[in-house]
């Protein structure tokens, strides 16, 4: 087993090189030739045997991939062996189709009988002058420069060095070139006479035409030798039958074998010239595809099975391929993904964990004298039971399985400090959490383990906000650091707790949302009262550790009001003021009877209900967001995790539902609302008519039809307005829909009126309903008919019910909606990547200016004020706060 | 008659600074340049370019290779100064 023996390279033996710059040039066939090992010669692969065919694609001499076997030009085994390139000789040369374009350039702009550039002596003296000076400094200006050259030599129709005259060129996608003659004949131009005319092109010439002489000669473009991968780019797979399959690209190579010996045969037995010709046509196509299988106007080669054959650009190509698939995004191991479901009682800094995940997930616990008692007993337990361990590696790098180790006792006895146990994913682990699509760096942010049954993720609601997550069946990703540097940057920089600030415009991205706004509210209005045990209650599910204050009533039982709990758990230094979502008429906050504003001395708070404005995710200069600033990420941290724990535990012993019995409203109501609409309708009618007879006058820049379609419009979207009012002023205020529309906890007023009211016009891209039958929109109406009925007006609600006709337009405007989303997400997720992809390399340097990569000034001072947004309060300093902590103001 | 046809674009041309919207402009004088660019630690060309073509710089008179300073109006500081580096096109 000397070959087990694992060989180990030390870092410092690793040369260290850094690269300078990277070329690209043409092969030329000399070096095609003298980088090959062999020349194919014959389209078999195989012998009757089995064995690789000598001269044919799987030569031993292109190196091997079968283990056993030995390499025939270096001797090597497979895992040694880097692979021989070997090399076609073909019979004529044939175009590079990827080079076409630019073949075609040349040809245009250079002389077909003597190959100079179709320019005079002293243009070329001029333009060389220029690109000189240019190529110093000004790469850019040198290539606009270069087109500018490419143009003006193209047209000219006759040679200044020699007076031949030209001919046009035409090019005809992807690899024919003919030429114009005077009387509109074309004339094919072949591979050989394109060469020809490129072998003649002078190298001062080219370097005009932004070619690089030394690097590419035209010619090269135009293939003699075709080199041949060997076969660890093109592994043969073995499929379970016994049978070889071969890769995509050996079945092109052996095409372009087969064609190119039949074409030499051909040429050698003095075959008439269409054979010839149509060999060397077919020989063209097959080296073209097996560059690029997804050429305009050609064919793909397609596999037996009908599918198109991968070859060397499909490999590259899309997001599969190598670039996007291989080389920027990779798989990984150490990480899972399930599906999540909310937990409230975990922290917002947490991740729960199924346990069947905690089993596999492992993180390297490096034994110490401190720690050996534990990695003994994780040993003991093994890679089935939690906590556990699924390998230990020894102090000389061998690793063991813990499945398939047997005495799992003595393994553990002999643990010593220097050992590496593989221990199960523990509580209190880090870990990187993360849901897609990762649009910043609240994406991916670090997490504390805590190990739960079941067979989900589990994360607080808290911080759904920042991975906009929901639990109607979203996946997530979560990742183990696997060494202490990792652990300790998750840890400090990527914590939850340090994200509740979003860096975009500096407001807290995390918070309270839906039923913490509700319970928020319902346990801070003036008349919730709260006896000793509920106090119990809520101060338990907070974690609170403090005194508790004395009751607001003590007679005839001991009663505290909510504001009084959640005085307890603010800290006791704060002074803050701040209105309202609820906020309606009151100027003054000290003066203010109705709780519109909330008032908070020495952390008591006397007045206000807590709601989406003091508490929500992803408000400014909010009671939350204060509490994140003054107190710091981790006062801040506790402070959410038991609030709301507190609130949702009060919500859930008082009870909220909602149900129909939250939509009610009085008759008189109803009329009003039946009125209204009646109203409109007649103001409608009465538009139309003035239309009808021609009394309409356009308003600027709209036909006469628009005016109307705008009018009428205006008095629908002015119903629904109305209804709303009508809405507020009837609806129960204490009923469960409107306490949340109010609050912001969920819903808002429209989608109340929608119920109990009226559901109002429904649109196709932003119009009314226009489409459908000649003149109409069903065949329910009058053609012609321009009503709010005809167009598309929901008159209903959905407690009452929609008419069909209602309902069809309703579902039809609920689709296109539906629509819309899907396509604006689409557009503008790929306008964020083009943006991401120009702007990635622009940063903010020490001294405040923006730079590009380069080091070129993109602005002289970041964003012209040189404020930090993620440290502003929404972009711009907040003087008043920055004087009230240098204790200069109120 | 060249020549006015001449003076007439490039009365145009001032008369283009006249409009709101046009940012102040100037040429930067050579001396200042290198204090300029001191200042922001930058060579010549890593300021940002503005073309030789552009109507600005043909109405303020500028030729490549000058810098010229830009005050201009922002909406986050107000009165904000830049400079760009005039190319050749």
């Amino acid at each position: 087993m000397a070959q087990t023996e694992k060989t180990v390279v030390r870092e410092e033996e690793i040369p260290l090189k850094t690269i300078k710059s990277i070329k690209f040039a043409l092969l030329s066939p000399d070096i095609i030739r003298s980088m090959s090992v062999m020349e194919i010669t014959t389209s078999e692969t195989y012998d009757e045997a089995g064995r690789p065919m000598v001269g044919g694609l799987m030569d031993r001499r292109l190196g091997v991939v079968e283990p056993g076997a030995r390499c025939e030009t270096c001797g090597n085994p497979p895992d040694k062996c880097p692979g021989h390139f070997g090399r076609i000789e073909l019979a004529k040369p044939v175009i590079h189709v990827e080079y076409a374009k630019y073949i075609y350039d040349l040809l245009r702009a250079t002389c077909r009988e003597c190959g100079r550039i179709l320019l005079t002596d002293e243009e070329i003296e001029k333009y060389r002058k220029r690109l000189e000076r240019l190529r110093v400094r000004w790469r850019l200006l040198a290539d606009k420069l270069v087109e500018r050259i490419r143009k003006k030599a193209m047209e000219r129709t006759v040679c200044p060095h020699c007076g031949a005259k030209q001919y046009k060129v035409r090019f005809e996608r992807p690899y024919t070139f003919y030429e114009e003659k005077e009387n509109g004949v074309l004339e094919k131009l072949d591979p050989v006479k394109i060469r020809e005319r490129l072998e003649k092109i002078p190298d001062s010439d080219l370097e005009l035409l932004g070619w690089d002489p030394k690097a590419a000669r035209p010619e090269w473009a135009i293939l003699t030798v075709l080199p041949v991968p060997p076969p660890q780019v093109r592994p043969s797979i073995q499929l379970e039958t016994g049978q070889r399959s071969e890769d995509d690209l050996t079945h092109k190579l052996v095409d372009i074998v087969r064609v190119n010996e039949k074409l030499r045969t051909a040429i050698e037995s003095g075959a008439p010239s269409t054979v010839i010709d149509q060999l060397w046509d077919l020989l063209q196509y097959h080296v073209a595809t097996y560059f690029n299988n997804e050429l305009p106007n050609l064919p793909p080669v397609k596999h037996r099975s009908g599918r198109p054959l991968k070859t060397l650009a499909q490999r590259l190509k899309g997001k599969e391929g190598r670039f996007r698939g291989s080389l920027s995004g990779k798989r990984v191991d150490f990480s899972a993904r399930t599906v999540i479901s909310p937990d409230p009682n975990l922290s917002i800094n947490e991740v729960g964990v199924p346990i069947d995940v905690a089993k596999i997930l492992t993180v390297p616990m490096v034994v110490t004298e401190w720690n050996i008692d534990l990695a003994r007993q994780l040993v003991l337990n093994g890679p089935e039971v939690w906590p556990g361990a699924n390998y230990v590696i020894y102090p000389d790098g061998r690793r063991v399985d813990l499945r398939y180790f047997r005495d799992r006792r003595e393994l553990a006895n002999k643990l010593a400090p220097g050992f590496v146990v593989e221990r199960h994913l523990m509580n209190g682990d880090i870990v990187l959490f993360n849901r897609q699509p990762s649009l910043h760096r609240m994406s991916m942010m670090g997490h504390l383990v805590r190990v739960l049954p079941g067979r989900t993720f589990r994360l607080h609601l808290a911080v759904c906000p920042p991975y906009n997550a929901d639990f109607d069946g979203d996946e997530m990703n979560l990742h183990v650091p696997q060494n202490e540097e990792a652990r300790a940057e998750a840890r400090m920089l990527m914590l939850v707790q340090n994200h509740i600030i979003t860096p975009r415009y500096g407001g807290p991205i995390i918070g309270a949302r839906q039923d913490y706004i509700t319970g928020g509210y319902l346990l801070t209005r003036k008349d919730t009262f709260v006896n000793k045990e509920l106090l119990m209650y809520l101060l338990a599910a907070a974690n609170y550790e403090g005194e508790i204050d004395e009751p607001a009533i003590m007679h005839p039982k001991e009663l505290w009001t909510g504001k009084q709990v959640i005085s307890m758990l603010l800290p006791k230094d704060l002074n803050w003021v701040q209105p309202t979502a609820i906020k309606e008429s009151c100027k003054d906050p000290y003066n203010c009877y109705t709780d519109e504003y909330i008032v908070i001395v020495n952390g008591y708070m006397a007045t206000g209900v807590l709601d989406k404005k003091s508490i929500g995710a992803e408000q400014v200069d909010s009671l939350w967001h204060v509490i994140v600033k003054r107190y710091g990420n981790d006062y801040a941290r506790k402070w959410i995790d038991s609030v709301l724990r507190a609130l949702l535990r009060f919500l859930d012993l008082r009870g909220f539902t909602m149900g129909i019995d939250s939509l009610e409203m009085p008759r008189e109501s109803y009329e009003e609302l039946a009125k209204l609409y009646e109203e409109s309708e007649r103001k409608v009618f009465e538009y139309i008519q003035r239309y009808r007879e021609g009394k309409l006058e356009a308003e600027p820049g709209l036909t006469v039809e628009e005016t109307l379609e705008n009018n009428i419009t205006i008095e629908l979207s002015r119903v629904r307005e109305a209804a709303a009012r009508v809405v507020e002023k009837y609806i129960n205020k204490d009923s469960d829909a409107y306490i949340m529309a109010k609050t912001g906890a969920r819903g808002s007023i429209i989608n109340i009126t929608q119920m109990v009211a009226m559901i109002g016009q429904q649109t196709i891209r932003g119009e009314r309903f226009k489409r459908g039958f000649y003149g109409r929109t069903t065949a329910h109406f009058e053609p012609g008919d321009l009503g709010p009925m005809a167009k598309g007006f929901v008159r209903n609600n959905f407690k009452v019910g929609l008419s069909p006709i209602e309902f069809f337009f309703h579902a039809a405007g609920g689709r296109d909606g539906l629509v819309d989303t899907a396509v604006r997400t689409a557009q503008s997720g790929y306008m964020q990547r083009r943006l991401i992809n120009a702007l990635q390399d622009i940063y903010v340097a020490y001294d405040g200016t923006v730079r590009s990569a380069n080091g070129s000034i993109i602005q002289t001072k970041y964003a012209e004020d040189g404020i930090d947004v993620s440290k502003s309060d929404h972009g711009r300093l907040n003087i008043d706060e920055i004087l009230r902590r240098v204790g200069l103001g109120g | 008659m060249t020549t006015r046809r001449k003076s007439k674009t490039e009365e145009r041309l001032r008369r283009i600074l006249e409009h709101e919207y046009m940012p102040k402009a100037e040429i930067v004088p050579k001396e200042e340049v290198k204090e300029i660019l001191k200042q922001l630690n930058a060579k010549v060309f890593q300021l940002p370019w503005i073309r030789a073509s552009d109507p600005l710089v043909r109405a303020i008179g500028a030729k490549p290779g000058n810098v010229i300073r830009i005050i201009r109006k922002s909406d986050t500081a107000g009165v904000f100064v830049t400079y760009r580096f005039v190319v050749p096109g």
